[in-house]
């Protein structure tokens, strides 16, 4: 049982990694528009100007 | 990548750019070598802006035709107001991390589907000095950043004008920026409590299902991870609770923060305690469950607020930021002016398609207006000249001039998002009563849990604690606190869908339990305009004749007789010459080489001296008698009626039939009174009433016990309807702005009462059912707890299963269903 010395802590970094993803993700705001991105990825941006 | 061309979907003669049909003329514009016609020189000018940018790729890839570039012509010169500083203030900001940067965030009209999004996007970003920018589909709002020595707001504004939208600068600090900032903290701290839940589980049981046999080393390990992981959701996720309990203990008030910022408290320094000792049960799987729980109804409600809230916004987005003001020349030019500028009185344009901007009048053409989110018709309604137009509706067929009656606060869409603060603003007495009863309860369990606390630590000390944890969190009175609120925000919302606005917090409950409805006659029951009921010949002139006749002379009136008549005619009728019309009495003319009175028969009677007909007193004493006759005897008598409204009879037996008594107040002659009311099968009437007997006669029912509701016309009942507990009025847009009634039925149809009486009712009993639920679960939980049978996790558990209840209980009501 040794190894849960090792995996419990590792378990609570992964929690606070998990945490700050969440976190950067709410802040550049990820969850504000949950349709236009999925539009937005099929659309070309290399048409030139004449 | 495959993406079909709307074009090939539209029909063939549709414009290329906004899909509306082409007329003769056709504007052409060439994308990708195929000429492609337009159907003004807007749309074409605005296509042409598209492709000159390089930016075709929107026509591939649209799902939705872009709006029509009619109005994108002229761009407005007002743009550069706003370029002054003074006018900025409101909604730009400097942009953070940046000193010579500035940043502005605009509400979009027209986006239709995303690639509007990528087009508006595109342009901007190619624009000079435009450092960054994104356009939000879901809110239809761009944040704009810009280099300030580089280019100027207004010409970034008209570039988005060029495209054929409109932008307007939008005003971050309105309620729903506020409601954002909250929302996203709320959901950061639900995320928290979530997660730490789930973790501290996974540490939590592997310890219950041991049962023991776990070596104490790793059975500490587990407990000080759980501690790790319930660290920053007690200290951070649980803080507006502990918040809201000090508030609530400020004003000497206990409230249900307090119970539930005591169980984390003690339930989390008590596991702290027996980590630090390394002996004992812990509870941090139990601390944060219930702060996720809490937490999570916290957060649906303010959902529910936001959209309500979001409503409100729809509304005052109804309103252009331009209107075309037709210049005082007279020549018919137009200039565009900013909404807020216009002043009343003065002229303006509407063109199909767009919203009008003011409250005001028709003076010119005709159309049909949609108000369907001021008063919930769902059909255009037609206007004339002389017809009302309502700010905010859309102008939907023709172009109209009109002259505006009011402007800014005093609109009826102003007066509509009024209403609907104040009803939001109020408490019902329901919910007060429920507040009361929680506060009193809340009292008697803190007792209790002393009480209990004292108990246990005579019978067995280790185990006092947990047993006042989980009577504290078991007990949770929140299902008592959500009860109300969360019904009553469901109901309203789902009656104002329906056409019905509550405008007081109270109505709601009080129609509900309303057992007499009285009428006032004239303009509720009826419309309020005369119809023709029957015609009695009493001469050899056809029916048609006869008509034709009253209608050459009634054509010269405006009295609704006159009009009823006209009506009656069909408008067909020849012309009448020496028209002379005799006030009160009626009118006499020449029409082809006959000598004609219409009016009434004494009037009629002194052209050729005859007795008054026997029909005259066979005419039902329901109907006014409009006699016509010319120099040799009668020709005949009209019957004219007030229309009932369709709905009416409906609605007066729904009401009958759902057990409420019926009842009229009229203005008018007792027969008359008594005739509607035994059409529409109304048992109680009073004819002839004054406002005091209205008044008198509502006083009086309410002596008896009845909870009255009174249904008006809104302006002229005031007192009567300021008497009655709750008052109905019928609200056809233009009076609204005045009303003083509790509920308005917003586009005058009375059926739409019957399912406010409905809607209410199923709202009040499914907050009783919420109340008895909550009372229920608690004299059920509370001995178990006290019993020491309830751990604090199955608490825990039983308080959110009890809350969750009552919120998806409240929730049925946003059903149609009956």
């Amino acid at each position: 049982m040794d190894i849960l010395y090792l995996l419990i802590p590792l378990s609570l970094l992964l929690v606070f990694l998990i945490g700050g993803v969440f976190w950067w993700a709410l802040r550049s705001g990820q969850f504000e528009d949950l349709e236009g991105p999925a539009h937005r990825v099929l659309m070309d941006d290399d048409d030139h100007p004449r | 990548m495959t993406v079909t061309p709307v074009a090939s979907h539209a029909p063939a003669r549709a414009c290329f750019h906004c899909g509306l049909p082409l007329e003769s003329a056709v504007f052409p514009v060439t994308l990708d070598g195929i000429e492609q016609d337009t159907c003004c020189r807007g749309c074409q000018a605005v296509a042409q802006t598209i492709i000159d940018n390089g930016l075709g790729a929107y026509y591939r890839s649209r799902t939705a035709p872009a709006p029509s570039g009619r109005n994108a012509g002229g761009v407005p010169q007002e743009l550069d107001i706003f370029d002054v500083p003074d006018v900025q203030r409101a909604f730009v900001r400097d942009a953070p991390a940046s000193d010579h940067e500035k940043e502005a965030s605009l509400l979009i009209d027209g986006v239709t589907c995303a690639a509007c999004v990528w087009l508006i996007e595109q342009r901007l970003a190619r624009l000079a000095g435009v450092t960054a920018v994104s356009l939000n589909y879901a809110t239809r709002r761009a944040r704009v950043r810009w280099d300030k020595g580089r280019t100027a707001l207004s010409a970034i504004l008209r570039a988005v004008a060029d495209l054929g939208y409109e932008a307007r600068p939008y005003d971050s600090s309105r309620a729903e920026e506020r409601l954002r900032r909250e929302r996203s903290v709320l959901l950061w701290r639900l995320f928290i409590a979530g997660f730490g839940m789930m973790q501290v589980m996974m540490y939590a049981i592997p310890v219950y299902l041991a049962e023991g046999a776990m070596t104490p080393d790793i059975e500490q390990l587990m407990r000080i991870a759980s501690l790790v992981l319930t660290l920053p959701v007690a200290l951070w996720s649980a803080l507006p609770f502990y918040a809201g309990a000090w508030r609530e203990l400020r004003v000497g008030r206990v409230g249900m923060d307090v119970p539930v910022s005591l169980g984390i408290v003690i339930a989390f320094a008590a596991s702290l305690g027996a980590t630090w000792t390394a002996s004992g049960q812990v509870y941090f799987d139990s601390v944060s469950m219930f702060v996720f729980l809490l937490l999570g109804a916290r957060f649906l409600e303010m959902e529910a607020r936001a959209k309500a809230a979001r409503t409100q916004e729809q509304l005052v987005r109804m309103v252009p930021a331009y209107a075309e003001r037709v210049s005082e020349g007279g020549d018919g030019a137009t200039e565009r002016v900013a909404v807020a500028a216009l002043r009343p009185d003065e002229l303006v344009r509407v063109r199909p398609g767009s919203a009008i901007p003011a409250d005001g009048i028709v003076t010119e053409g005709c159309t049909a207006a949609d108000e369907a989110l001021l008063t919930g018709e769902s059909r255009p309604v037609t206007k004339r000249p002389g017809d009302a137009l309502i700010g905010g509706s859309i102008n939907t067929d023709g172009v109209v001039t009109m002259r505006v009656t009011r402007v800014g606060e005093d609109t009826v869409l102003a007066g509509i998002v009024r209403l609907m603060d104040r009803a939001q603003s109020e408490k019902p007495r329901i919910a007060q009563a429920a507040d009361r009863v929680a506060q009193w309860f809340i009292t008697a369990l803190l007792l209790l849990a002393t009480a209990a606390f004292a108990v246990w630590w005579q019978i067995d000390p280790t185990r006092a604690l947990w047993v006042v944890v989980s009577m504290l969190v078991v007990t949770c009175p929140c299902a008592l606190s959500l009860a109300t609120p969360a019904a009553l925000t469901a109901a309203t919302g789902a009656m104002y869908r329906a056409g019905v606005l509550i405008t007081r917090g109270s109505a709601l409950e009080t129609l509900a339990r309303a057992t007499h409805f009285v009428f006032d006659k004239t303009g509720t029951l009826t419309t309020g305009r005369m119809s023709l009921a029957g015609v009695t010949l009493l001469s050899g002139d056809t029916r048609a004749q006869c008509l034709a006749y009253a209608a050459a002379l009634e054509s010269w009136s405006e009295h609704p007789v006159g009009r009823a008549l006209t009506l009656a005619a069909s408008g067909v009728h020849p012309v009448a010459s020496d028209v002379r019309a005799f006030a009160g009495e009626g009118i006499e003319g020449v029409v082809g080489a006959r000598q004609l009175r219409i009016g009434r028969p004494g009037f009629v009677a002194a052209l050729h001296g005859q007795t008054l007909p026997r029909e005259l007193q066979l005419a039902p004493a329901a109907v006014t008698v409009v006699a016509l006759g010319d120099s040799q005897g009668w020709l005949a008598l009209f019957m004219l009626d007030d229309i009932v409204r369709h709905d009416a009879l409906a609605m007066v037996r729904a009401l009958t039939a759902g057990g409420a008594k019926t009842a009229l107040l009229s203005g008018d002659r007792p027969q008359r009174a008594a005739h509607t009311a035994l059409e529409l099968g109304i048992s109680e009437y009073r004819g002839g009433a004054t406002p005091a007997d209205k008044l008198a006669y509502v006083r009086e029912l309410q002596a008896q016990g009845a909870v009255v509701a009174m249904v008006g016309d809104g302006v002229n009942d005031a007192p009567v309807l300021a008497q009655a507990q709750v008052s109905v009025a019928l609200g056809s847009g233009t009076e609204l702005a005045q009303t003083s009634a509790d509920i308005v039925l917003l586009h005058s149809r009375l059926d739409a009462l019957v399912e406010a009486v409905h809607t209410s009712r199923r709202a009040l009993r499914i907050i009783r059912q919420n109340l008895g639920w909550a009372v229920l679960y608690n004299i059920v939980a509370l001995p178990l707890a006290m019993a020491g049978l309830v751990t604090p996790l199955a608490a825990a558990v039983g308080m959110s299963v009890s809350s969750l209840a009552v919120v998806l209980n409240a929730l049925r009501l946003l059903r149609n269903g009956r």
